[in-house]
């Protein structure tokens, strides 16, 4: 058997096209059997919060902090959707795949490190939450919410905030020993989030602590910035909502690899 | 630039979790174009080792060549080049087998234009062309271990690490996945597989390296360890326990060694001089090298 010349001297790179293409391609792949129960779930939730809050609510109040009660809960719900179409998803199939399915000893054995792999699903699920993301507030519009060209930047809006809380759900599914431990993010943490995000109320009229904590929500700068993108941007508030979500979004992209790899690289 | 002999080359490979250690010092090789067996009892180490090899596991200690690339460091360009059949399966049983083939395909970075060939060559391999429209799910578990093997073929890789490739397969389809190996490395694929079947080792393997406790306790082909560690023949006594805990006694007096097989005990390294004992004379095994040097009966 004849030897072979040592190998080449060109070094594979971090974060390649390919390997993040290939592995969006087993998550396209796999969402083409699956795509009618995750549309389902991430999108008829946020429409079922729309329609009790605008009806139920909005026949209390008329007005809440100078918008129409259906323009302000029908923009806010864009970072409802974002949380139920971002986060869940990243939770449950990080957590299968790594589990049940073992979908990661087979990624990695080719050519991919865990820096693409979590990147390219967090990309994927960031996508799909940017179209998810304008669902409910379609339906808003029916029940009175004007359009407005403004709508256009939503599914940007949603795409940015979707990854950062894709990575937030990779992280949470690195740091747990067994599925049940989910139950305490999403009563702890994710449940309080989505509440206090200023989506149904503002949180103005919330005791001071809670207003804080409100305002390092991510989900409070993404109401925020639905809002002034249907209604108009406000300038540097919007840049520091911008600014929020981004970080929001390296963090937890970092600390998603980082435990990733602790988990899946013994 | 340095010729390199080897697929695979360890020194002195140490890796821990915690107090255990699970591989104690190994020294590997797989030359080009052989077939390797590990082969060891469960805890052995085999597992570890190859899952260093694709850096899913980073070593505490010693050094890993695979294809001319240090590990873990360019482990990823070595990946590129090799195939992996995992010994759990890992195929997306929601998909097709095509679909599966297709995912991996890319994921293999087989360019685009090849894709579809590198798809069909592989159906063809793994004779599993009339099932491409197939569920992972309705395939049968000697199918799905085909597929595993197709889908580690896709970008024509050099080197093959194959764990525990027959597990828990019944015995027919066992000799079909050999077969299909054995075709593989006489067309050149340089292949390490872990086993624990004997026998599989024994067919299918140039070289043996059998594991104990994290280190390598014997290396060679099957032929030479038998030779070697056994001697040519053995003699295999039936009786009563007491009888066979006599007989033992007796062969330890004469500096034989022996093993318990069940209901018998085989007398190995007597060279005839056990014939008295009213036993059977029958060729001795890969097995019997592998128990007398681990200690440990294998099933």
């Amino acid at each position: 058997m004849a030897a072979v010349a040592s190998a080449p001297r060109r070094r594979l790179h971090r974060l390649e096209r390919p390997a993040l293409m290939g592995v969006m391609v087993r998550e396209v792949v796999n969402y083409s059997s699956f795509w009618r129960s995750s549309t389902f779930s991430s999108t008829v939730d946020p429409t079922i919060y729309l329609l009790a809050f605008g009806f139920g609510f909005g026949s209390l109040v008329s007005e809440v902090a100078g918008y129409d009660y259906i323009e302000f809960v029908g923009t806010g719900i864009v970072a409802t959707t974002v949380l139920f179409s971002g986060a869940f998803p990243a939770m449950y199939s990080t957590y299968v795949k790594y589990a049940f399915q073992r979908t990661y000893d087979a990624i990695l054995a080719a050519p991919v490190d865990t820096e693409e792999l979590v990147t390219a699903e967090a990309l994927w699920i960031s996508a799909r939450t940017g179209v998810y993301g304008c669902v409910p507030m379609l339906v808003a519009i029916v029940f009175g919410l004007d359009p407005s060209w403004g709508m256009l930047l939503v599914p940007f809006i949603a795409a940015l905030a979707g990854f950062g809380w894709a990575v937030f759900g990779i992280f949470i599914a690195a740091k747990a020993k067994a599925i049940e431990s989910f139950s305490y993010w999403q009563s702890g943490l994710l449940t309080p989030m989505f509440l206090v995000a200023g989506t149904f109320f503002p949180l103005d009229g919330l005791p001071e602590w809670a207003q804080i904590a409100g305002h390092l929500n991510p989900l409070y700068h993404c109401v925020e910035l639905v809002r002034h993108a249907v209604f108009g941007f406000e300038g540097w508030i919007d840049v520091w909502h911008v600014g929020f979500l981004v970080a929001f979004a390296l963090v937890s992209w970092r600390v998603a690899i980082h435990y990733m790899e602790r988990k899946l690289i013994l | 630039m340095k010729e390199q002999e080897s697929a695979i080359r360890l020194r002195g490979v140490v890796k821990r979790f915690g107090s255990l250690t699970a591989v104690d010092g190994l020294d590997l090789d797989v030359p080009f174009g052989t077939c390797v067996g590990l082969l060891g009892p469960n805890g052995a180490g085999k597992s570890t080792t190859m899952k260093a090899l694709t850096a899913q596991v980073i070593a505490d200690e010693g050094e890993l060549e695979v294809l001319g690339y240090r590990l873990p460091d360019d482990s990823k360009q070595a990946r590129a080049l090799m195939g992996v059949v995992p010994q759990l399966d890992n195929l997306d049983v929601s998909l097709t087998v095509e679909q599966n083939l297709l995912v991996f395909a890319h994921l293999y970075r087989v360019p685009g234009g090849h894709r579809k060939e590198a798809i069909e060559r592989t159906l063809g391999i793994a004779n599993l062309t009339d099932r491409r429209d197939s569920k992972v799910d309705e395939l049968s578990g000697g199918m799905r271990r085909r597929l595993l093997i197709a889908r580690s073929l896709l970008h024509r890789p050099r080197l093959l690490l194959l764990d525990e490739p027959t597990v828990g397969l019944d015995p027919q389809v066992r000799q079909e996945l050999w077969a299909l190996i054995d075709r593989l490395r006489s067309e050149g694929v340089s292949i390490l597989m872990s086993t624990h079947y004997i026998e599989e080792a024994e067919r299918l393997c140039d070289q043996v390296t059998i594991m104990s406790h994290g280190k390598a306790v014997a290396v060679g082909p099957p032929r030479q360890l038998i030779a070697e560690h056994a001697g040519p023949e053995a003699v295999e006594v039936y009786g009563s326990p007491t009888h066979l805990t006599e007989v033992e006694g007796l062969a330890r007096d004469r500096g034989w060694r022996t093993r318990r097989t069940g209901t018998s005990v085989s007398i190995l390294q007597a060279n005839g001089a056990a014939a008295h004992l009213d036993g059977e004379t029958r060729v001795t095994n890969l097995e019997d090298v592998f128990v007398l040097l681990t200690g440990e009966e294998i099933t």
